[in-house]
């Protein structure tokens, strides 16, 4: 093969401009399998966040929202399933098991899941695997709280920790009832999926978050005014709440100004329009020495958005249970998790027995009369949304396709300007007896060498990436991507990769080829 | 004794351009060796090309070694070219990035015709051998950049007469070369080909050294194209 050690040899001397090819070469395929990888990841990933649940179910709304909020704790429901309706379902004969799931509340960024001992016995992941507590135990007590391992992790939580939980969902929540401490008694094992980035609460742990912020809005800062009746504590709000966060508070608490309404509602029509400019004096002032208008006043500001209709009925009973409640620091004594009722969850996820009676099941729940529900199949659902990003994903192949053409053209131009200084060289072969199609052949094999050795260091490259980045990924998005012997996709990217360096190779041969006839013998440089 | 080189009413031109060689009749025996000199642009060197088999002459009949060149296709010329012709630059006539051994090596590694001239000797041994005789055998694992101008006409001359084609072409292979040493490659040039019998074309617009040729062939004498 004296025409492939003649490419060899002359790119070897050509010893930068090769790295140089070939390293951009490298590179573009690197982000080509690198970004292959990653979606592939990404689709693992995503259809092993949950596994082995027959049907998801939440109140009617979209199927990749039930399945977002549920599994992917990203965005929220827009109404809940009755604890009834919950029962029901999870009685149901042809139903094994149940993990009830109730969210709304968040604790610095992450979401606070209300939920049973199933979730720790039931819930599956990537191929069956079961979760498991790294430490502790699972949450049992009202204020128990289990973390997931990216929550223990980022917040630097160990066991025995006391944490707040703010309600809503968001980095900044709009309440924070540091007077409602939550103790963490248990740290999962993690998971890789959404599950290490929720807190785990018992549901009557959940219930009473919200019958706390009733309770709160119902009673005024314990210390002072303890000898306060229920009806004057919740139209004096809790005077905690707006001296810490004077911005947080006029928008917070729908349920506290249902409640008044409800409490106090003459009150509160009374004096609502007429002292609305004194808000900003009374929140300023100092809520221990607030008078009962000036409060009324910022109740009346707090617009009734928020999530006043999950709260109306808990806040009624609230005030009904545990208004006397006054100062959260002895909670523990006011309220045990028998004292709580649990009146509703998110969504839950169902096993059944029996795989064949799913569709039956799902068809069942959605014809549910009581309320308005839906049931999911989780594969289905998660097919649904990935053909839905898969927009995204045409367009990032797209684009990697195109940094590889970048990269061989690269390769193109640089072979093509040496063309040049290389007419002595073709004279040289044609004198030694080198036909034209040697000298094509020459540069097509240069070309096709450069790219290959392009597509295998960028191979190698992406191996030593995904060695090196792959727990930093892990650590920093969550993403697992798993490391593999190349498969059929890579060898194809690779293939397609020397494929058209080779063709592009006839480019400057063609050149070459046309230099070589003409110039014969003569080399005018 | 038959001819090396037998020229009928050849024409030839690039493209569609004016005339470059109109040659009524050229004849050269085999075992000459010929001084074939002209100014700069007489066409010595597009001579040498259709001589070579790597131009194709327009019109009239090129026999070169017995074989019509007019009949062959252009790959069967390129095959007779590295198989029976030695050809010699003017100057850079190594391939920089191959070593002294491979530049000498390639006519042979390029066509087996040309290796099976070697006789069953092995092509290493046969390039030392060259080398030795050229005064360049200590020169043969070096890379091609390190050595001298005289050293690379040496390397390039091995190269022509691996494998002792019938004819060398040199295209004024000693006008890089100060005059001294142009005798001494001269006189290894001509020893070689004498040692193989090779029939030796040396083209040169110097006419100094057209004493040491056993003819002289003046290029505007013979092509009406020119002047």
């Amino acid at each position: 093969m004296l025409v492939l050690d003649l490419a060899l040899k002359s790119l070897r001397n050509r010893a930068f401009s090769t790295s140089l090819t070939v390293g951009s070469i490298a590179l573009s395929v690197a982000l080509l399998i690198g970004v292959e990888n990653v979606r592939v990841g990404m689709r693992e990933s995503f259809s092993n966040t949950i596994s082995q649940t027959d049907l998801i179910v939440g109140t009617k709304g979209g199927t990749i929202q039930l399945l977002l909020y549920s599994v992917f704790g990203m965005g929220a429901p827009t109404e809940n399933v009755s604890w009834e309706a919950y029962r029901q379902w999870a009685e149901h004969p042809a139903v094994a098991w149940t993990i009830p799931y109730s969210l709304g509340d968040s604790h610095r960024g992450f979401r606070v899941i209300g939920t049973n001992e199933d979730f720790y016995h039931r819930y599956r992941y990537r191929g069956g695997q079961e979760i498991a507590l790294a430490e502790g135990r699972a949450s049992e007590g009202l204020y128990d709280v289990t973390l997931g391992a990216d929550v223990a992790e980022e917040l630097n939580y160990g066991l025995g920790d006391e944490i707040a939980v703010t309600h809503g969902i968001g980095e900044v929540g709009f309440l924070v009832h540091d007077h409602m401490p939550f103790t963490v008694v248990g740290v999962l094992v993690k998971t890789f999926t959404p599950v290490d980035r929720a807190l785990y609460v018992t549901l009557e742990g959940m219930e009473a978050i919200h019958l706390e912020e009733g309770a709160s809005a119902a009673s005024d800062d314990g210390h002072e005014h303890d000898e306060e009746t229920v009806t004057e504590a919740a139209v004096t709000d809790d005077g905690h709440a707006h001296e810490e966060e004077a911005e947080a508070a006029p928008a917070d608490d729908g349920h506290m100004h249902e409640e008044d309404e409800v409490e106090a509602a003459p009150v509160d029509d009374e004096h609502g329009h007429a002292h609305e400019e004194e808000s900003e004096v009374a929140s300023a002032d100092d809520g221990h020495t607030h008078e009962e208008d000036e409060v009324v006043s910022e109740v009346t500001q707090a617009p009734p958005e928020d999530d006043g209709h999950a709260h109306e009925e808990e806040a009624e009973e609230a005030v009904a249970e545990a208004a006397p409640v006054d100062d959260g620091h002895a909670h523990e004594a006011d309220l045990s998790i028998e004292d709580v009722e649990v009146t509703q969850v998110t969504s839950f996820f169902v096993g059944t027995t029996d795989r064949r009676d799913v569709l039956m099941l799902q068809r069942e729940i959605n014809d549910f009369e009581d309320e308005p529900m839906m049931a999911v199949i989780p594969g289905v659902a998660l097919n649904e949304m990935w053909r839905s990003l898969g927009y995204a994903e045409t367009g990032l192949r797209l684009v990697t396709i195109f940094v590889v053409l970048v990269g061989l053209l690269g390769m193109l131009v640089s072979l093509y300007t040496s063309l040049n200084e290389r007419r002595r060289e073709m004279a040289i072969l044609r004198a030694v007896g080198a036909g034209p199609s040697r000298i094509v052949a020459l540069l097509v094999l240069e070309s096709a060498c450069l790219a290959a050795a392009g597509a295998l260091a960028g191979l190698a490259l992406v191996y030593v990436l995904l060695s090196v980045g792959q727990s930093i990924v892990e650590a920093q998005v969550g993403l697992f991507i798993p490391i593999r012997p190349p498969g059929s996709v890579e060898l194809l990217f690779m293939g397609a990769v020397v494929s058209a360096g080779f063709l592009m190779g006839f480019v400057p041969a063609l050149k070459a080829y046309r230099t070589a006839l003409h110039d014969g013998l003569t080399v005018r440089v | 004794m038959s001819l090396a080189i037998d020229i009928r009413r050849l024409r030839f031109r690039y493209g569609g351009g004016p005339w470059v060689l109109d040659i009524p009749e050229l004849t050269l025996e085999r075992g000459t060796r010929a001084f074939l000199f002209g100014p700069s642009g007489s066409g010595k060197t597009t001579l040498l090309g259709v001589l070579a088999g790597v131009l194709e002459a327009n019109e009239g009949e090129v026999t070169v070694l017995g074989e019509d060149l007019g009949s062959l296709s252009g790959a069967q010329r390129d095959a007779f070219r590295a198989e029976h012709i030695g050809y010699v630059f003017q100057m850079f006539n190594l391939i920089p990035y191959l070593s002294v051994l491979d530049n000498i090596t390639l006519p042979v590694r390029m066509h087996a015709g040309r290796r099976a001239r070697l006789d069953g000797a092995g092509v290493k041994e046969s390039a030392a051998q060259l080398a030795g005789q050229l005064q360049i055998g200590d020169l043969l694992s070096k890379p091609v950049t390190e050595l001298s101008v005289g050293q690379q006409q040496r390397v390039a001359a091995c190269r022509a007469l691996i494998g002792a084609p019938e004819l060398i072409v040199a295209d004024e292979p000693t006008s890089s070369l100060d005059f001294d040493r142009r005798e001494d490659f001269l006189e290894l040039l001509f020893q070689e080909c004498e040692r193989a019998g090779a029939t030796l074309v040396f083209v040169s617009h110097d006419r100094a050294l057209e004493g040491m040729f056993s003819r002289t062939i003046s290029l505007p004498d013979v092509n009406k194209a020119v002047f």
